[in-house]
């Protein structure tokens, strides 16, 4: 059986996050995960808190009021300073990374106010450069410029929702299709735009269709290799602010994220186990010491000193509800608390509502560590983090990019911490 | 006899897995072929979408699928446990039952035929696969790409060589080695290292007599001639997992066949001898990790001063263990080991030999190529044999399994 420091289990931004965090430190880290994380399908902005309930402006000072009042929320474990430390790491990776120059812009003091794909205000906290320029705070008149070959981005009705909310916006599409290809999705698209010819034959067909005060947005597909040069060319070649929208999957600046996350944790030593499901633990009293894994028909086990569980929540298998109404933590068998009672209301029939079942997860306690119905911490060294955490909103918030890296980073936070003091300790006996 | 005797119910539980898909399109974003071709839809359409279309007996909708090359990164990264590659590897062989299987691919699909001819006339095939003109000719008459990374014949057989071996007097646990078709008769001095550093620690090698694992013919859709050579090869090694013995092997594609692959695509989990044997079989590195992790390894590695980049095969990804060679090589001092990002080098087996597929291939493993160029190694190091040839052929610079790595850091060589 293999041994290592710590093993992440799960591959999103929370167990990526984690897994690099401890990896860059030194800790020989191991992440196994069923498939990959939401990062493929969630935009690739970090929103940190987007409505509580009302449109939030200034998520740090928001997310004080939040805590203050949700004691059991998420947030209020890592506090404002947290979330902000988190960040701050973010950015740096991700500008020193393997997509470096390209880079996040934003902070956690302000929201800025993004067009989704159906053209509608969105307020995130933390972007990619390429988005930035999309803020509707800023009254800028907008031509939004879609290909006709991409059918999930329609830029009429974004531009068209866009009018109806005050915003001027107009939409206009390119017949322009990557060379060989009929059908096309978003990532298609961004291969295509790492070619430089591709840029200068889109330059070409839309520099004349602008208004002169117009800025300029595309599908979120501006380059997967080389995102920056692909933005940053089009910016000078069409002389105005050009922006992303996300798209609907595969989402590219989530794809960004995720390469260059991977990239930085391999980069660092850590290893990666796709296709790997944690099925259970042995452990001794409340210390875990190994992880039981199904490989393909195989059952594995692998040793750790430390387990950091970021398994998604419901929408990634982290969570399940059967059939029988029976909610289940999947990978060690957790309590998972919040589950609306059998017969009960779990869902409301309005998308942003509350939701009962939204806030069902697992229960921790300060160190992030899972607690059973009476608040007992059930293991010493398992930490929780990202939408398996029971407590948060994340649709109806707007926060679950923003809970799942602060999440993730302060779990390895704490490992850091436990071990440095435990050396430190063995360091003293020893001597 | 089990209750699911005559019934295939992991085959039932691979289609089953269809109806998880959520339609992410995650296995869209990693598919290696997709990504470069028009001709191939991609997982999700091919694999799951097309699959509800699919009844027994009517020809398959969609004929792209046999651009699919089975590497089974699409399984790997679905987040929902769909088992897309191995629906489109089902769903492949029976397209290939209605359309009638190529001479080509009935060829490629026979390494040790082809081996067992070769072999003794290795001068002359060798002649033959290196000569442009009849390259040529088997291109227009055969199919296979006059460029393609075909193996040179040893001119001697692996099972040659261990027949007359003498093990050290002083062995302890036993360990069956399979070595498959590609050592036998093509890379025979990778099986006598493997011999010879497993020896080095302290184990006793057996060599079982053994043939083809049928994976060439599975990836060619030859299902029923697979099931033969798997039988066969479960018979020749169960003896030894019966009696506890664990079977190493240096082949990451071929143990991937013994350990599920025959299982789950092939339906055989009535066969009484994979089912032991499937459970015995270790990759050569998974296994020396274990005994290093169990302290059995001999840690007194010479330095090797010299940089390698290593590539984990896609096959050899689908074991889900990790990159064990990864950790191996770091055991070797002074040696400095550049991993490479990109997922496949595009041979996946036969695929890249085709005609119609070569230069597909060769696109797919651009990225490979590109970083071990820039790296400019000393030597490529990469678990599976045609993906050695692959980036031999691709890179020039000369492919080695890890075992050659560690034999010579072990003082062996
Ligand atoms: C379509 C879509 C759009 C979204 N848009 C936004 C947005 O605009 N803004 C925003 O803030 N948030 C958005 N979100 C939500 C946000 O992306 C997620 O809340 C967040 O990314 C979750 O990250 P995570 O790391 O916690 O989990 P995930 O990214 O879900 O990762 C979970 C990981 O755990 C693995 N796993 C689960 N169970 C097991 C097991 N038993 N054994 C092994 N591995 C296991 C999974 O395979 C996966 O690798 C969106 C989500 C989706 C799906
Ligand atoms: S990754 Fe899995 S769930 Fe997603 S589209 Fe592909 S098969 Fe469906
Ligand atoms: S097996 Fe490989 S080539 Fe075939 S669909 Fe899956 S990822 Fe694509």
């Amino acid at each position: 059986m293999s041994h290592h420091d710590v093993v992440v289990v799960g591959t999103g931004l929370a167990g990526l996050t984690a897994a690099v965090r401890l990896a860059e430190d030194g800790a020989r880290v191991l992440v196994l995960a069923k498939g990959v994380g939401a990062t493929h399908l969630s935009a690739g902005t970090i929103d940190v808190l987007g409505y509580a309930p009302e449109r939030v402006d200034r998520p740090a000072e928001a997310l004080g009021a939040l805590v203050d009042a949700r004691p059991g929320h998420p947030y209020a474990l890592v506090g404002a300073g947290g979330v902000a430390a988190a960040v701050d790491w973010f950015k740096a990776r991700i500008a020193a990374g393997p997509l470096a120059p390209y880079a996040y812009a934003g902070g956690v003091e302000e929201n800025l106010l993004l067009p989704t794909a159906v053209g509608v205000a969105r307020p995130s906290a933390v972007v990619p450069e390429t988005m930035a320029g999309g803020d509707l705070r800023r009254d800028a008149a907008i031509c939004i410029v879609g290909f006709r070959a991409l059918k999930d981005f329609h830029p009429a009705l974004a531009a068209d929702m866009l009018t109806r909310a005050g915003v001027r916006a107009r939409g206009v599409e390119l017949d322009l299709v990557p060379e060989g290809r009929v059908d096309v999705n978003a990532l298609g698209f961004a291969r295509a735009f790492d070619a430089p010819a591709f840029r200068a034959e889109v330059k070409a067909q839309v520099v004349a269709q602008l208004g002169v005060e117009e800025r300029a947005a595309f599908p979120a597909v501006l380059g997967i290799a080389d995102p920056h040069g692909a933005w940053t060319e089009l910016e000078h070649g069409l002389g105005r602010a050009v922006f992303e929208i996300p798209t609907l999957p595969p989402s590219v600046p989530g794809m960004r994220v995720h390469k260059s996350l991977h990239e930085t944790l391999r980069r660092a030593g850590g290893r990666v186990i796709l296709n790997a499901v944690v099925t259970g633990a042995e452990h001794r009293g409340g210390h875990v010491s190994a992880l039981r894994i199904r490989v393909g028909l195989r059952e594995e086990r692998r040793g750790a000193d430390w387990v950091v569980l970021a398994t998604g929540g419901l929408a990634s298998g982290g969570i399940e509800l059967d059939s029988r109404w029976k909610a289940r933590e999947t990978a060690l068998g957790l309590p998972v608390t919040g589950v609306p009672e059998p017969g009960a209301e779990r869902f409301r029939p309005g998308y942003f509502e509350d939701h009962p079942m939204a806030r069902a997860g697992v229960a921790v306690d300060h160190g992030l560590r899972p607690v059973d119905g009476g608040g007992e911490r059930l293991y010493e060294n398992v930490l929780v983090a990202g939408a398996t955490l029971a407590g948060a909103e994340p649709w109806r918030e707007k926060c679950g990019d923003g809970l799942s890296l602060s999440t993730g980073y302060r779990a390895a936070e704490l490992v850091l911490a436990a071990s440095t003091a435990a050396g430190a300790a063995a360091g003293v006996a020893g001597s | 006899m089990t209750a699911h005797d005559g019934h295939d119910v992991l085959g039932d539980l691979m289609r089953a897995s269809l109806d998880h898909c959520v339609k992410c399109t995650i296995c869209e974003t990693f598919c290696p072929v997709s990504n470069v071709t028009p001709l191939f839809p991609g997982p999700k359409y091919a694999g799951p979408q097309a699959e509800r279309f699919r009844i027994d007996d009517e020809p398959s909708p969609d004929a792209s699928l046999d651009y699919c090359s089975g590497c089974g990164i699409c399984t790997q990264v679905c987040p929902q446990g769909v088992h897309i590659a191995e629906i489109n590897t089902r769903a492949r062989a029976q397209l290939k039952a209605t359309q009638g299987v190529r001479l080509r691919d009935r060829i490629l699909a026979r390494p040790t035929l082809a081996g067992r001819l070769g072999t003794p006339v290795a001068p002359i095939a060798n002649w033959s696969l290196g000569n442009r003109l009849l390259r040529l000719a088997a291109e227009k008459t055969l199919g296979i790409h006059h460029r393609a990374p075909m193996p040179r014949f040893a001119g001697r057989t692996f099972q040659r060589w261990a027949r007359r071996h003498s093990a050290p007097a002083a062995a302890g646990r036993r360990v069956a080695f399979f070595h498959g078709c590609g050592t036998n008769y093509y890379e025979p001095r990778l099986g006598e290292m493997t011999v010879g550093l497993l020896e080095h620690n302290g184990l006793a090698v057996e060599v079982p007599k053994q043939d083809c694992c049928g994976l060439p013919l599975q990836s060619n859709g030859l299902f029923d001639d697979a099931r033969g050579y798997v039988h066969r090869l479960a018979a020749r090694l169960a003896p030894y997992a019966r009696e506890g013995v664990d079977i190493v092997a240096t082949s990451t594609s071929c143990s991937l066949m013994l350990k599920r692959e025959a299982l789950e695509i092939l339906g055989m989990s009535d066969d009484p001898d994979l089912q032991v044997v499937s459970e015995r079989v270790f990759d050569i590195c998974e296994y020396l990790l274990a005994m290093r992790e169990r302290g059995e390894l001999k840690l007194d590695f010479q330095p090797l001063p010299e940089t390698v980049t290593y590539h984990a095969p896609c096959q050899q990804q689908g074991h889900g263990i990790g990159k064990p060679a990864l950790d191996l090589l770091a055991l070797i001092p002074e040696l400095r080991t550049i991993e490479t990002g990109a997922s496949c080098c595009g041979v996946a087996g036969t695929y890249g030999l085709k005609r119609e597929k070569y230069d597909i291939a060769m696109k797919v493993g651009d990225g490979l190529f590109a970083e071990i160029a820039a790296a400019a190694p000393d030597r490529a190091v990469c678990d599976s044999e045609t993906c050695r040839w692959q980036i031999e052929h691709a890179t020039g610079v000369r492919a080695v399994h890890p075992v050659e790595v560690l034999h010579r850091a072990s003082g062996l060589a």
